[in-house]
């Protein structure tokens, strides 16, 4: 192994390189069919996040904060919690905080929860910046520990 | 109209806080516009639905349009109008305070995100009918307030966070259990409903375990004395505008607000309970006051000080009698803007002077007038000297103890009180009078928003005695203690909401 | 009734964790059982004995579901845990940094 090099073993770096955007496109999955399937916004939000700690492991910080960046994350999660609120304002100006305004669908379809699908698309972002920020700062303060811990 | 307005204690403040958070590390001066704006636009907004309760009795609004058997309700009636407005009032100046006291710390705008966040969930806190969006919004409040209180991530800072954060998860673990056993004999997490079917089935051994369960969660969190470990070490070590915030109102409306919401309200009080509270208010008064009398650091003290007033409060709203519990509020009252006001003075030392011993201050109030003149009126107000609305309500408590039968209680009241007068009278002479010591020669007072803030404050703390006038007391004292006072008639009046 | 004291049992294993455990992290584990308990204990008020789940499709009947409002709140306790236990472990890496040890009794400066 070269003496810079970051992260775990070619193994590991090439399974995560194949798998990361399939985990991803499941996270993505489990987030839009929240309303009908088992899961939503928080569960595919944690397989979203998972992606990218999993870069982080394999590849080192620097290759996580490559493809997804602090301030990406902390963007990320704002713009959820915004999009939370305004969904909420938009059914308060329509009768009451929360309120489905778009009304009930056809059951067991995918348009079967009105303003449901968004609410879980928001939590999904918000779970995918926090938790992912959350570990990326973790790692800063290990860092910052053991200087010499990330050079294996 | 106005009860629709009751979701908005809410939401306004998260979505500041989120706006904050999406924008504010980049745009310089937004996060203290934004900061410092809602407090007091929903000031504002608290006097109006102070206003709309005195007229109508109680406000509900249905989350998501759901009626009760399914839906989330949301609500308020005199004792939380009551508490609005001392929340945001108080919190309306600290954040004004907190525009110029921050600008010493690395990225203010995490304090404010915090901020906000706090005031969120204490409102949350307040407007909640249901059980578990109590225990939601107290963790909110709580774990914001645990990471403020590290906020300045120094040794002291940390350790006392620490603690803090232990301390209150245990609280609200011994609450959530609690919930979990009324949600097991009633099947429902409604408060009125919990308070009908409670009152038709009648007593039960469960019901007492979940009494002593909430007892012990509430009791770490508003630090009553068996209890109060944590107080002592978070509330000096915080920063200033969030000692003011934690010692003013968050234990106030997490702690003292919920027990007697819920014991009252929910469960109903019973001549044990009354003597268990009764007693450890008395406790708390008495071992708060001799703590804070050998204290060097100007916020220890004051904490320990906040510990004894906390015992006022709950050992007057716990007499159970319309003077007593007049008196438990109105010092409630009293105590969130006095004790506010202090710490936020012991914060412009330690801004101006760095240093919170008060061994090593003295004189100051000659380069400090505002700073001075503020913290002797706010002493004067905690420990009850005439003018000062103190006095009044520390009296009422005095007065309704002897009235229900309590001498021995009056008496240990009135030696707490003399107490409380010996220590802040000789905090307030070591710092501010005597001569000016050399080092201090060159200190300057503080930014103009500091100073509005705590000549605002001096002023409620002068003036607060005007409340128990006959046309205010029954606006704003009177219809908060109307609801503690019938505490039985809560689910009649909350009730009835079921299509 | 006897898997209800068991609940009660755990949360008290976590309590003498928090209480008697010297090491910072110890104290965050004790935490957490204690967390586990009072998350079980709701579960298990919900729970039905030969219940299925509570999930609605096209050809199941509605009948002898176990309670789905403990389940609903127990998601959210879970992420309140998880944000708990966050704020903590950050501490304590903080801690560590400051002091250098995760013994509780080197800490203690504050007192008195």
């Amino acid at each position: 192994m070269k003496k810079n090099e970051r992260g775990m073993t070619i193994i590991v770096k090439t399974v995560s390189r194949l798998v990361a955007r399939i985990m991803l496109l499941f996270g993505l999955y489990v987030v839009l069919h929240g309303q009908v399937t088992h899961g939503g916004g928080f569960a595919g939000g944690v397989v979203m996040a998972l992606v990218f700690i999993l870069i982080l492991m394999a590849f080192g910080k620097d290759g996580a904060l490559k493809s997804f960046s602090r301030s990406a994350a902390v963007i990320t999660a704002g713009i959820g919690l915004i999009l939370l609120v305004i969904i909420a304002l938009i059914g308060y100006v329509r009768g009451h905080f929360f309120a489905n305004f778009l009304g009930p669908g056809w059951p067991f379809e995918f348009w079967s929860a009105g303003v449901i699908p968004f609410l879980n698309v928001a939590i999904g972002l918000v779970v995918l910046g926090c938790l992912y920020g959350i570990i990326v700062a973790l790692t800063h303060f290990h860092s910052e520990l053991h200087p010499e811990g990330h050079k294996q | 109209m106005t009860e629709k307005l009751f979701p908005l204690f809410v939401a306004i403040p998260l979505a500041g806080a989120f706006l904050i958070a999406l924008l504010g590390w980049k745009k310089k001066g937004l996060p203290e516009i934004v900061g410092a704006l809602i407090p007091c636009g929903l000031f504002a907004y608290s006097i109006k639905a102070l206003l709309f309760t005195f007229k109508n009795g109680i406000a509900v609004h249905h989350l998501g349009g759901w009626l009760p058997p399914v839906g989330i309700l949301i609500g308020a009636d005199g004792l939380t109008t009551f508490m609005l407005v001392i929340v945001h009032g108080v919190a309306a100046c600290v954040a004004l305070y907190a525009t110029d006291y921050i600008k010493k710390y690395t990225s203010p705008w995490i304090f404010y995100v915090l901020f906000l966040v706090i005031l969120a969930g204490m409102n949350g806190v307040l407007t909640t009918c249901d059980f578990f969006n109590l225990f939601v919004f107290m963790e909110i409040a709580s774990l914001a307030a645990c990471t403020l209180v590290a906020f300045g991530t120094e040794r002291h800072e940390l350790e006392a966070g620490f603690k803090y954060g232990v301390m209150n998860t245990i609280g609200a673990l011994f609450i959530l259990l609690g919930i979990a056993l009324l949600y097991g004999y009633t099947s429902e997490l409604n408060m009125a409903d919990i308070s009908n079917i409670l009152a038709s089935k009648g007593p039960s051994r469960l019901v007492t375990l979940a009494t002593i369960f909430f007892l012990v969660g509430f009791g770490l969190k508003a630090a009553l004395v068996p209890f109060h470990a944590w107080l002592p070490d978070a509330h000096p070590s915080a920063p200033a505008p969030i000692s003011a915030l934690l010692s003013g109102l968050i234990i106030k409306s997490l702690g003292i607000y919920s027990l007697f919401r819920i014991l009252v309200c929910v469960i109903g009080m019973t001549p044990l309970l009354t003597n268990i509270l009764l007693f450890m208010g008395a406790l708390s008064m008495g071992t708060g006051a001799v703590l804070a009398m050998g204290q060097k650091d100007f916020k220890r003290l004051l904490a320990y000080s906040s510990l004894s007033q906390v015992g006022y409060i709950v050992f007057g709203l716990a007499l159970g009698t319309p003077l007593g519990i007049l008196g438990g509020l109105f010092h409630m009252f009293n105590h969130s803007v006095g004790k506010s006001l202090l710490f936020l003075t012991a914060g412009s030392v330690e801004y101006t002077t760095g240093t919170r011993n008060l061994d090593e201050m003295g004189g100051l109030s000659r380069r400090l007038p505002v700073t001075g003149s503020a913290s002797l009126a706010g002493a004067m107000s905690i420990s009850g000297i005439p003018p000062f609305g103190g006095f009044f309500s520390k009296l009422i408590i005095i007065f309704a103890a002897v009235q229900a039968g309590h001498v021995g209680y009056a008496i240990w009241a009135v030696a707490a009180g003399i107490l409380t007068l010996f220590y802040l009278m000789k905090a307030m002479r070591q710092a501010f009078q005597g001569p000016l010591l050399e080092k201090w020669k060159m200190v300057q007072e503080v930014p103009w928003r500091m100073r509005v803030s705590m000549i605002t404050l001096a002023f409620i703390c002068l003036t607060g005695g005007l409340l128990l006038l006959p046309q205010l007391k029954g606006l704003f004292l009177n219809q908060a203690s109307k609801v503690l006072l019938n505490g039985a008639m809560y689910s009649s009046t909350w009730g009835g909401f079921k299509p | 009734m006897i898997l209800y004291m068991f609940c009660f049992l755990l949360f008290s294993i976590g309590l003498y964790g928090v209480m008697r455990k010297r090491n910072v992290i110890k104290i965050i584990t004790g935490i957490i059982i204690c967390e586990y308990a009072a998350n079980l204990f709701f579960i298990l008020i919900g729970y039905r004995m030969g219940g299925r789940a509570p999930i609605l499709s096209h050809e199941t009947v509605m009948e002898n579901m176990v309670d789905p409002l403990p389940q609903a709140v127990v998601l959210t306790t879970i992420v309140i845990g998880l944000a708990t236990t966050i704020v903590l472990v950050a501490l304590a890496v903080r801690l560590y940094e400051k002091y250098g040890t995760f013994d509780i009794t080197k800490i203690e400066e504050l007192k008195g």
